[in-house]
């Protein structure tokens, strides 16, 4: 009994065991959250779903007052050959709830790119000649994808794209 | 020989001890009335969702160019795949009005009150389960209105404040709804049900730990109680007859009801439908996201259009036990609460524009203004009951709710 009681006392040592319980605690939580980390990014975009960042757009078959829809990261892009009477109506606006210049969202002002997607709730609007409404919530937005009104917060994006040659755009590359 | 068996197997497992104890001698109030066949029937609808649906996916293909066309397979070659489908497309909402009903019954009759308060949350848990199921298992088809319900709803999670963008991309594993947003929309749609038949488990653990609520809100002595079976099992056959033949009814005449028309069309990235409206389930979450003009505000107010059920056990001040039955304010809002549940599911289906937008201010305004004035109310009443009430029936109450507050505490003397 003495022998296992003089055994006992430096063993039974509560700060000693308190750190343990803790460290262990700490450590097999990172080790956790370390080992779930392949599993919860398994979800984010593949390489192939990446490839499709990058789509080419032939500007020859789009007509002076035109608009075209094309697929960029699978989502709708319009590009809007703009007529010279809306490009002024458009600089000279500065647009609604979410006012920006038309030449900082152009590259040259005759041609137009924006994300076809509403930034309420990502329905994709029709085009008419004063730009474009969007038939879920009824979000307006002008020839410059600028939001007049609705309940959309937010201007249509203008994706990264290269203006390669008169003929050709490059959607996804700055 | 069946005795034998019988008998061996309880040497190692308590076969026969739980049937008794919770079904043959498992005590329940005599005065169940059919509202009380609900919960049953829900059971009944899980499990013959988790069947169609098992033996649906193994002609289903999870994969953008293929689920369509696949669907199409089902319901045109595959063996009775069209009543297949049809049991688990009608299921789907049967399953809702099912719940509905269950929960409308709950506040009527005050059941969510003590000692029961874990058995309504656990059943909440519940509902939020059921409903992000319904939400992915709708994307399956790849309809027109399945990709941009999906992308609309997807969406909202952009609200979260500075990552929104990164979350909705994480869940959708595309920059837009797409193949691999259809193939783990079904792995979890195959899963959840899975997981709710886990929580149905722990949601009957807790009702057999209380026991059935009952029309009168006072916990009856034992002598009033009755066996489930062979009166409850009986109770529920033939309510399930009766559902099974208005089930039926829609699944063989009217299959169509539930299933919008556009969604006969193959998803379409680039172009959206003129009207997107969500399933007749969701409407009335869906009219209160619309009615805040600003999308995180929205998100918030119809999360929590759901959450602040929790609260109505602590919410419901009144010192008479049960629900509206015997407490005249308390019925009364009941009715307005449902009323306006029902405004909001109209309005909810409705294109935003003209009165749709104010009127369904004020009917969210309402809803939550509800949960709000509950504790007054409920106060009041009380106070307003009390008054008129004769002091022995008083006295009683204050014994019924000592018991249920004690049996809250645990055993202690």
């Amino acid at each position: 009994m003495s022998d296992s009681k003089s055994m006992d006392k430096p063993l039974d040592c509560p700060e000693r065991r308190n750190f343990l319980e803790k460290a262990t605690a700490v450590v097999g939580g990172v080790g956790v959250a370390g080992a779930s980390w392949p599993f919860i990014n398994s979800m984010n975009p593949s390489a192939d779903v990446l490839e499709n960042a990058i789509s080419e757009v032939d500007l020859k078959v789009i007509e002076v007052g035109q608009s075209q829809t094309v697929s960029w990261e699978g989502k709708p892009v319009f590009v809007v050959h703009r007529t010279p009477a809306q490009i002024a109506a458009m600089q000279a606006s500065k647009g609604g709830p979410d006012p920006q210049e038309d030449t900082a969202r152009t590259q040259q002002p005759e041609w137009l790119v924006v994300v076809g997607l509403c930034t309420h709730l990502g329905c994709v609007p029709t085009r008419d000649n004063e730009g474009w409404l969007c038939p879920c919530h009824g979000s307006r937005y002008d020839n410059s994808g600028r939001i007049l009104h609705g309940p959309a917060p937010a201007n249509l994006p203008v994706p990264p794209y290269k203006i390669v040659s008169s003929e050709t755009i490059i959607i996804g590359v700055a | 020989m069946a005795k034998g068996i019988i008998s061996w197997i309880d040497r190692r497992f308590p076969l026969t001890a739980i049937i008794k104890h919770e079904l043959t001698e498992y005590p329940t109030p005599r005065n169940l009335s059919y509202w009380w066949n609900f919960g049953f029937l829900a059971g009944f609808v899980l499990v013959l969702q988790i069947l169609t649906g098992i033996f649906l996916a193994m002609h289903y293909k999870p994969d953008a160019s293929m689920a369509f066309d696949s669907l199409q397979t089902i319901m045109r070659d595959v063996n009775y795949g069209w009543l297949l489908r049809y049991l688990h497309s009608t299921g789907a909402s049967a399953f809702f009005i099912v719940i509905y009903v269950h929960m409308a019954r709950t506040l009527y009759y005050g059941s969510y009150r003590a000692p029961r308060e874990l058995l309504w949350w656990t059943g909440q848990v519940l509902l939020l389960s059921i409903m992000a199921s319904a939400f992915m298992g709708y994307l399956l088809p790849w309809g027109q209105m399945s990709y941009w319900g999906a992308g609309v709803i997807t969406n909202l999670f952009g609200a979260t404040p500075f990552i929104g963008e990164a979350v909705v991309l994480w869940l959708r594993g595309d920059f837009a709804v797409g193949d691999a947003t259809l193939t783990r929309f079904f792995a979890l749609h195959y899963l959840f049900p899975f997981l709710v038949a886990g929580m149905v488990v722990i949601h009957l653990v807790s009702l057999h730990t209380v026991k059935s609520s009952n029309p009168s809100g006072i916990n009856l002595e034992d002598k009033d109680n009755i066996p489930f079976h062979p009166y409850y099992t009986s109770k529920d056959g033939f309510g399930l007859g009766v559902y099974l033949i208005i089930f039926c009814w829609f699944v063989f005449f009217a299959p169509n009801t539930f299933i919008e028309a556009v969604n006969n069309n193959p998803a379409n990235p680039l172009v959206t439908p003129p009207h997107i409206v969500p399933e007749w389930y969701f409407l009335p979450f869906y009219a209160i996201l619309r009615s805040i003009p600003d999308l995180l505000g929205g998100v918030v107010a119809m999360v929590m259009s759901l959450l602040l059920f929790a609260v109505l056990p602590f919410a419901d001040r009144s010192t008479i036990p049960g629900g509206a039955r015997y407490r005249p304010i308390y019925r009364v809002t009941f009715f307005l609460f449902i009323a306006d549940i029902f405004v909001l599911g109209y309005l909810g289906a409705q294109a935003p524009t003209g009165y749709v937008v104010p009127m369904g201010q004020v009917a969210t305004f309402l809803y939550f203004a509800t949960f709000f004035i509950l504790p007054i109310v409920s106060k009041r009443e009380d106070k307003w009951l009390r008054a008129r009430l004769p002091q022995e029936l008083l006295a009683q109450f204050d014994r019924t709710n000592a018991l249920a507050k004690g049996q809250n505490k645990g055993d202690a003397p």
